[in-house]
């Protein structure tokens, strides 16, 4: 017990409490053995004729003071009570929380038994398992990504089909197990002269044919080619390494002009944290199941 | 210990009786066991009336069926709380409270009109300790038999007639812990699972700590509870004043008190120096909390008129007016009132206020609870994502709606949302929500830019109307606000 410097605090406690209690007790017996004339009043009178008298107690009374005086040794001796001694019990508030939890788990396990061994498909169709998995991401993802899972900038969103790294379930149980870290490094240099990087960026904006400058567009295409080593020559991305399609309208960071420098410019690293200490493989499967569902139709309030 | 008594006012028509001196004792003191003579009369009917109704309900209510469910249920692991048609929850606590409200205006209505009319006649104390006592005659005869079979060695008769008396009472007190855990959990389901005693836990501890409640306090504490243990008796007799009908002994009547010739007429009492009192001690005979009702007003009295009825029976033995011990104030008892002059002081300032107030109580709460919506929700706004651009030009924000059902049929609800230019809700508005049954729902929200752009930044307050169908009554309106981003 590190609450204490030396055992000098323990044995005092101790010493107080156990002379505490023999106090008690010896108060009891010496009253006891005090006469009281039930005749006699106190001299307090209240309403004109209320007087307060000096009756005796009840015994049972003074059996209840004696048995609670007895439930304290039995405690002291069972339980921590007594400065740092454990007690015969061992009981500690930390060992009953791990045995609830334990407890709990047990319970816990026998439902998730039946959900480890179906595929997500199918698992996506049950309204029991999809109401655990809403139930946790309620309380472990939405966080994040929002109750409705849809996200916001640089969370994505996970009710479309666009994904960084894979939507089958299996990928999606592994980004949730041991979590992603998606980094676009700052490209400035690679790419070249500031005018470069204006051109490329005007490149990256026609591939998902936004508003761009054609001229500006045509002169950037070469200068991709740094890029096409994650995103690919054709800019559709590569989910190997989480590099996002840039030919769509999905924009996890900001879309236009602006966003796109900013990112060329100065890179971004963005991180999706591992559940695998805080969920069970079980939790997960059931989870990953529910997010697979959103992007499939299921799942629907 | 201190204990308070009332003792008698000087009057001049009073006379006022010593208090009888007791030896001085140890502080500590062994109290007797009271065996209170059996007692027949208007009163004891009332009580028998009042131990009937009472444990009727409580035995029997479990039982009753609703609508295919228990009608009485609390069901605290599910946090529902069935009362016949009405399902409650936790966040209709409010009604408990209100419940201990009412109860103890009522204590105090009472208490002031009559005294301590529910501790003599439907406390479940006095309530289980008349049942047990009854028990006990069946097994041990009256307050005499039982006085000299207490005093008798242990023969076989005293052995089986105390055994049969406790196997009796433990069986009552039993069932007592059964019907009490049968408001908790289905009394049925109890019942089948006593005949493989699989209770739970919980079950178990409250069958026995409940059951072992009832026969400590009605098999041996009895009127202990009331003097040592009881917080109500302490502070009712603040509630008293001089116009409170007591139970009371009429000195004036009774004094001298002390045995006489039979044939000493009534009319003849005055020229022979008796009172009416024949001193024989029925009075104190019959008390559960064995008190001398004829030294006044004391703490110990529960009002439960057992000393009218033997006194009034003895009275019409020795051919003698009844009332010598009766219902009476202390302002009557002094100025020689008759019964209707005492009632007339019943509607006093005190009584009109405790009544007012009680009449106020309960008819907020009626009106409330039958107004009361069968449905409940609470909108929350994601915290994690603030507000987000989406296709479209628009802005959007999530919230989470809990919706509850507090009907015994699954129920659609519809929301809408309003208090902004061009807000709207763009997920499904739909929600289906199963009997007494409860379920969240992201509910996206959205507003056209240049609008958010006209409310300004900030958080801009927002109405969720959510409306139940073939409900025709106002829809429940929710405030929210809807955060516009720079």
């Amino acid at each position: 017990m590190s609450d204490f410097f030396s055992a000098g605090w323990s044995i005092y406690i101790g010493v107080v409490t156990i002379a505490s209690l023999l106090g008690c007790l010896a108060l009891l017996v010496i009253t006891s053995r005090a006469r009281v004339n039930p005749k006699d009043d106190t001299g307090h009178v209240w309403d004109h004729d209320l007087r307060e008298l000096n009756n005796p107690m009840p015994r049972w009374w003074m059996a209840l003071f004696v048995i609670t005086i007895v439930f304290a040794f039995g405690y002291l001796v069972l339980y921590p009570g007594l400065g740092s001694s454990k007690g015969l019990l061992g009981w500690s508030s930390a060992s009953a929380y791990r045995d609830e939890q334990a407890q709990a788990d047990a319970q816990l396990a026998t439902v998730y038994a039946r959900y480890a061994s179906t595929a997500a498909p199918e698992l996506a169709r049950d309204k029991g398992a999809m109401a655990i998995g809403e139930r946790l991401f309620m309380n472990n993802c939405s966080g994040c990504h929002g109750s409705d899972a849809r996200g916001g900038k640089g969370f994505p969103n996970l009710t479309d089909n666009d994904w960084l790294y894979g939507g089958s379930p299996e990928t999606i149980v592994e980004t949730i197990t041991h979590g992603r870290q998606g980094t676009m490094p700052s490209m400035a240099a690679a790419v070249g002269t500031p005018d470069d990087v204006a051109n490329v960026a005007e490149y990256v904006l026609s591939l998902s044919n936004s508003p761009h400058d054609a001229a500006k567009a045509e002169a950037g295409r070469a200068k991709f080619i740094v890029c096409a080593g994650c995103h690919g020559i054709d800019g559709k991305g590569n989910a190997a390494v989480g590099a996002p399609n840039l030919t769509d309208d999905v924009w996890l960071h900001g879309s236009g002009r602006a966003a796109i420098l900013r990112m060329v410019n100065n890179g971004k690293t963005n991180v999706m944290p591992a559940q695998e200490h805080r969920l069970t493989s079980e939790q997960i499967h059931v989870v990953g199941a529910y997010v697979w569902s959103l992007s499939h139709g299921g799942a629907k309030n | 210990m201190t204990s308070e008594t009332g003792t008698a006012s000087a009057a001049p028509r009073r006379t006022v009786i010593p208090i009888a001196a007791e030896p001085s004792t140890g502080l500590y003191r062994a109290e007797k066991k009271i065996h209170p003579r059996e007692i027949h009369g208007r009163f004891a009917t009332w009580r028998w009336i009042l131990v009937a109704a009472t444990q009727l309900a409580f035995y029997g209510l479990p039982w009753l069926e609703w609508n295919g469910r228990q009608a009485l249920l609390f069901d605290l692991a599910a946090r529902r709380f069935y009362i016949f048609g009405l399902v409650l929850y936790p966040q209709d606590f409010v009604y408990l409270a209100a419940l201990l409200i009412v109860s103890a205006y009522s204590l105090f209505l009472f208490t002031a009109v009559a005294g301590r009319l529910w501790c003599g006649f439907a406390c479940p104390q006095t309530v289980y300790t008349e049942i047990f006592l009854w028990i006990e005659r069946r097994f041990e005869g009256d307050r005499s038999a039982r006085l000299r079979l207490d005093a008798a060695p242990w023969t076989f008769d005293k052995t089986w007639r105390k055994t049969g008396k406790q196997a009796t009472w433990v069986a009552l007190a039993l069932w007592t812990g059964f019907s009490f855990v049968g408001f908790f959990t289905p009394i049925r389901m109890l019942v089948q699972e006593s005949a493989a005693l699989s209770f739970g836990a919980w079950e178990w501890f409250w069958i026995l700590f409940y059951g072992f409640a009832t026969y400590g306090n009605a098999g041996w504490m009895r009127e202990q509870v009331c003097k040592y243990m009881c917080p109500y008796a302490r502070f009712q007799s603040a509630m008293f004043d001089r116009d409170t009908m007591i139970v009371t002994y009429d000195g004036a009547r009774g004094e001298p008190r002390g045995p006489r010739a039979k044939s000493l007429a009534h009319a003849d009492l005055a020229a022979a120096g008796k009172g009416e009192c024949i001193d024989c001690t029925m009075c104190v005979q019959v008390c559960p909390t064995g008190i001398d009702i004829r030294k006044g007003l004391q703490y110990e009295c529960i009002g439960c008129a057992a000393c009218i009825d033997a006194c009034d029976a003895v009275m019409d033995k020795v051919n003698y007016p009844r009332g010598l011990i009766r219902f009476a104030t202390e302002n009557g008892l002094e100025r020689g009132w008759t019964g209707g002059q005492m009632l007339r002081r019943v509607l006093r300032p005190r009584v009109l206020v405790y009544g007012g107030v009680l009449l106020a109580i309960v008819l907020a709460i009626g009106a409330n609870l039958a107004l009361r919506r069968p449905f409940r929700v609470d909108v929350l706004r994601d915290r994690g994502t603030l507000a987000r651009e989406v296709n479209g030009g628009r802005i959007e924000n999530v919230y989470r709606l809990q919706v509850m059902n507090a009907s015994e049929s699954p129920q659609r609800f519809h929301v809408s949302v309003a208090g902004l230019e061009g807000i709207a809700v763009a997920s499904d508005p739909e929600l289906e929500v199963d009997a007494t049954g409860q379920r969240s729902l992201a509910v996206r929200v959205q507003v056209p830019l240049e609008a958010a752009g006209r409310a300004g930044t900030g958080a801009r307050p927002i109405e969720f109307t959510i409306r139940r169908d073939g409900d025709d009554r106002p829809p429940l309106v929710e405030r929210s606000t809807f955060l516009i981003p720079r």
